[in-house]
């Protein structure tokens, strides 16, 4: 860029950057990039995760039940979907905060959407992780 | 506001104009799809979960979920289900692309914009035309 188009070394211009000492620990819930950070992780996560359970519906919805229980038993598939169910939960958990953090204002209302956010991901991983052990186990 | 502990920015902030002025663009329409997929996929985890309970439970269960999913709602509801995970999925790679530094001139964003919506159609009928043909039904 040339020193022209810098936008912090004009003075003309006013600073659109904010010094990085001052968005260290910030942000609505203080932690700075962080949920930056690992929606960009579970999202890379999730491409080659995603692509697996495109396949695994593909192959296997509607069909009977000995045959895709017989399925998911295998560790192959157990293994994928259980890093897809983690991977993906943590994803829509922090990018729902970041829509909820949008577009609630009222501080009582943000925090209870935010509890209901956090129950929801974590009863939606429960279930699935639950399911596929006991497939697997075969308890 | 929360200034509690924080000194307030000094700094003249640059104005930008509302979005209301704006003429409809692509990148903005691809922005909130986004939103709306990820929102979308957030309530489609249900179905997952659903199917993979069904499963643990036992046939009686199982043979629910696909009475539902195999009327033709349940069909239109997987295939939005579809077009949401891929074009979020495209989107996502989209950002990923911006996350390096590049893509961000008009013509990239315009064009990346375009792939995005077109490579997510085609993708998901690609993937419904496989699915039904291998199971012989088209
Ligand atoms: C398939 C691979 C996926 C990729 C590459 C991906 C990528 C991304 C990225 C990069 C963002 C951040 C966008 C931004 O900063 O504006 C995002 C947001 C989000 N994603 Fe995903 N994602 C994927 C799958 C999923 C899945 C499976 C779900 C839900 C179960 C999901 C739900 C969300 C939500 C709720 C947001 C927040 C949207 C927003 O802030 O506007 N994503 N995704």
């Amino acid at each position: 860029m040339s020193e022209k188009l810098r936008p912090t070394s004009s003075p003309t211009h006013a600073a659109i950057r904010t010094p990085l000492a001052k968005v260290r620990g910030l942000g609505s819930a203080k932690e700075g990039t962080d949920h930056f950070w690992k929606q960009r992780l579970t999202g890379l996560a999730n491409v080659p995760l995603t692509i697996f359970l495109v396949w695994l519906i593909a192959r296997y919805a509607g069909t009977d039940h000995a045959t895709v229980k017989a399925a998911i038993q295998q560790p192959l598939i157990a293994i994928p979907l259980l890093l897809l169910v983690l991977s993906g939960v943590y994803h829509m958990r922090i990018g729902m905060q970041v829509i909820i953090e949008d577009y609630v204002h009222s501080e009582g209302r943000k925090l209870l959407t935010l509890a209901l956010n956090t129950f929801f991901a974590i009863a939606v991983a429960l279930t699935c992780v639950f399911a596929v052990l006991k497939l697997s186990f075969g308890v | 506001m929360a200034d509690a502990g924080t000194k307030k920015t000094t700094h003249a902030r640059p104005l930008s104009p509302h979005i209301g002025i704006y003429r409809q663009q692509i990148n903005m329409v691809m922005s909130i799809v986004h939103r709306i997929t990820g929102a979308a996929l957030y309530v489609g985890t249900l179905l997952l979960a659903w199917w993979l309970i069904a499963i643990a439970q036992g046939a009686p269960s199982l043979d629910l979920v696909n009475l539902v999913m195999g009327h033709v709602v349940g069909k239109v509801v997987l295939f939005g289900f579809t077009w949401a995970l891929i074009h979020h999925m495209l989107g996502g790679l989209r950002h990923f692309i911006w996350d390096t530094g590049r893509g961000f001139d008009i013509s990239s964003v315009n064009r990346l914009g375009w792939m995005t919506i077109i490579g997510s159609i085609l993708i998901t009928l690609a993937i419904w035309f496989v699915a039904l043909h291998a199971r012989g039904a088209i």
